[in-house]
């Protein structure tokens, strides 16, 4: 368990900053396409180039999830993986890697049914360095706040475009580690990215917060990653990677080179 | 003042019902639900607005519904008089023309030109086609592919009045991934589209507003109680999916404590064999999905779980969050009646009245038959026959061994 310095998410956007580097923020679903793979697959993505790993954790109604991850959401399912073996798979991957922050990226219902208490601790003492919960704005956090933070783990919140002033306000107030801004209207995968509507907006949150901005949706490529890297602290890239995994769910190590590929083309995009 | 008038000013300014209700949406909803919110309230106390709802439930509706004594099948039970609350016999045949008349009321000043519904057994759905074919709105329906199957009446209905109806394929195949669909597409077109939820559920201010617009039920069977019967009744049953005609029915008697209210859900094969659809009754544990906290049924893991019931529009896994807490509060009894005894209370309505229920109702039928007789015959049961039983003949037939 880590000490109660300062958290893994904050350190590395220090370091990126120093860098003046963007970062470079992976998600793939825990458990996709076995709970064997997801390990090796973090590494992967770390040693391509990622900065931040964001985890997800299945949940059998993604709402907000276009078809990429609910797919991936049941192929994970159909090993029936829980919560608590992705807390697994995370104390696994703190073994050879103590410095990538992790980040937890999922649904309410599975945490509540573990019990958020128990939940917080044990994610913490598995070096689990912060959660976005996509269906719990802000307003709905009061139980689950305190209890993050009791256990040094970050609470993540989305900003939409169509957040309003006062919103955005409310969720810079309650945001930490980074801000997931999401690029456009829709669901997870979806396309048509408008950089200069991004950075505008992007340009208005800086006004209410000095926690990174990091955009994702959308971004699917070196090209892509490096326009939006030009206005963001971050770029974060899901349903491009899930489906390498989808293409290749019976030939893992071939999804690991092709993950490692669309890193490594984003990562000298963006460092370009 | 009654012990219970505190339920009558719920929800909160967050959309709460005790525990729960509530916004459990991602950020890319909110903006939708505010403006939604904000449209209603606007709107909720204007006089105009009002006028306009229950013109068009007189006059397109065929409101008021009757109250219908159910003489021969009381004197046969032997017990309790029985009377229908006859929503079956609305435009569209079911009560869920009430909310989406409302509902594409508020459309209509949103200035929206696209609606979206979600359906189970297909009644929402149709009753979505057909405000829309009226206000001359595209219309697009997500129905679950199992459910298109055993729908397949009400599907060439809604196409039949332009909508397209659109079969989602996704997780269990049923009303609830209808709903997830419905949701990711509002997220998508949030835009130009209103999003027509057909139940209790969903997202504050959709437990609220859909309330709202079917309370005229119970505010109809309240009148026509005191006038027919000379006081208001003893019990009322209704049965619950996400709940609407139940809490329609329910709602304007809240405070009327003598009056026992029983909601009755979808015990499927048996709340013992878990292949059922009846979270209050079998005291599923409290969760979250589509956007509200309520009881779940959910797997160790959270996972939400597949559900059974004959009727499609019963099979869900959650329930309306006002459900949730009148249940918690006492202020409803809620059982289960399973599909055996369902099909009973259909062929005997049909029989013995000439009246054939849709499956859903016919849960609230079977309870009937179940506490009638314990009752005595100057004592009262208002039923709600949400709808009528058309659609579902294929489905009886089936069990018949008939084949059209």
């Amino acid at each position: 368990m880590k000490g109660a310095g300062m958290n893994r998410i904050d350190q590395r956007f220090a370091t990126l900053k120093d860098q003046r580097r963007t970062a470079l923020i992976p998600y793939i679903t825990a458990g996709d396409p076995g709970p064997a793979h997801t390990v090796g697959f973090m590494h992967a993505l770390v040693e391509a180039g990622a900065d931040v790993v964001e985890l997800g954790m299945p949940f059998s109604d993604p709402m907000a999830d276009g078809p990429v991850i609910q797919k991936a959401c049941e192929r994970a399912l159909k090993h029936d993986v829980r919560l608590t073996h992705i807390l697994a798979m995370v104390e696994e991957f703190r073994r050879n890697d103590d410095e990538t922050p992790v980040v937890l990226m999922g649904y309410l219902n599975p945490m509540e049914r573990m019990g958020l208490q128990a939940f917080a601790e044990q994610a913490a003492a598995s070096g689990v360095d912060g959660v976005l919960v996509v269906d719990m704005p802000p307003e709905e956090a009061d139980e689950i706040a305190p209890l993050f933070k009791e256990h040094h783990l970050h609470s993540i919140f989305l900003v939409a475009p169509t957040t309003s002033k006062e919103r955005a306000a409310i969720i810079c107030a309650h945001g930490e580690g980074y801000l997931y801004y999401v690029s456009l209207k829709g669901v997870t995968g979806a396309a048509n990215l408008d950089v200069a509507s991004i950075e505008h907006q992007l340009d208005s949150l800086r006004q209410l917060t000095s926690i990174p901005l990091c955009v994702g949706f959308g971004i699917r490529d070196g090209d892509t990653a490096a326009a939006v890297g030009q206005v963001a602290d971050g770029v974060i890239v899901g349903s491009a990677l899930v489906s390498r995994i989808a293409e290749n769910c019976d030939r893992p190590e071939r999804a690991s080179d092709e993950l490692k590929a669309l890193m490594s083309e984003m990562r000298q995009a963006l460092d370009a | 003042m009654s012990k219970f008038s505190d339920l009558t000013r719920l929800p909160d300014a967050r959309g709460h019902f005790g525990p729960y209700g509530g916004r459990f949406v991602s950020e890319t909803l909110s903006f939708a639900l505010e403006d939604l919110e904000k449209t209603y309230m606007s709107l909720r106390n204007d006089p105009d607005f009002q006028a306009e709802f229950d013109r068009d439930l007189a006059h397109y509706v065929g409101r008021p519904s009757p109250l219908y004594h159910a003489e021969r099948w009381s004197r046969q039970l032997g017990g309790a008089q029985i009377w229908l609350k006859r929503e079956d016999l609305n435009h569209t045949g079911a009560h869920k023309v009430n909310n989406t008349i409302g509902q594409a009321l508020l459309a209509k000043r949103s200035g929206k030109p696209r609606v979206i519904a979600e359906t189970g057994a297909g009644q929402h759905g149709v009753a979505t086609a057909t405000v829309a074919a009226r206000l001359g709105l595209n219309c697009e329906v997500y129905m679950g592919a199992e459910d298109i199957q055993r729908q397949k009446l009400n599907v060439y209905r809604m196409r039949l009045l332009g909508a397209n109806v659109i079969s989602v394929e996704s997780g269990t195949r049923t009303l609830k991934d209808a709903m997830n669909e419905a949701l990711r597409d509002w997220v998508t077109n949030v835009d130009d589209t209103f999003y027509i939820i057909g139940t209790v559920a969903g997202p504050h201010p959709y437990p609220l507003l859909v309330r709202d617009f079917n309370a005229v039920v119970g505010r109809e069977a309240r009148e026509q109680s005191l006038a027919q019967i000379g006081r208001l009744p003893d019990t009322l049953i209704a049965c619950v999916g996400g709940g609407s005609n139940a809490l329609g029915l329910f709602y304007p008697f809240v405070e009327d404590e003598g009056v026992h209210m029983i909601g009755v859900e979808a015990g499927g094969d048996g709340i013992e064999t878990g292949r059922h659809a009846a979270p209050l009754s079998a005291n599923a544990p409290q969760g979250v999905l589509h956007g509200n906290r309520t009881y779940l049924m959910s797997d160790e893991g959270g996972q939400v779980s597949s559900t059974h019931s004959i009727s499609a529009g019963l099979d869900y896994p959650g329930v309306g969050p006002e459900h949730a807490l009148w249940k918690d509060v006492g202020r409803v009894e809620y059982v289960a009646a399973n599909d055996k005894e369902v099909l009973e209370a259909f062929r005997e309505l049909t029989h013995v009245e000439g009246i054939m229920p849709a499956l859903e109702p016919a849960h609230a039928l079977a309870h009937a038959k179940v506490i009638a007789p314990t009752m005595r015959p100057d004592q009262h049961i208002i039923v709600n026959l949400s709808g009528r039983g058309d659609k579902d003949i294929l489905t009886v037939a089936k069990i018949d061994g008939m084949d059209f």
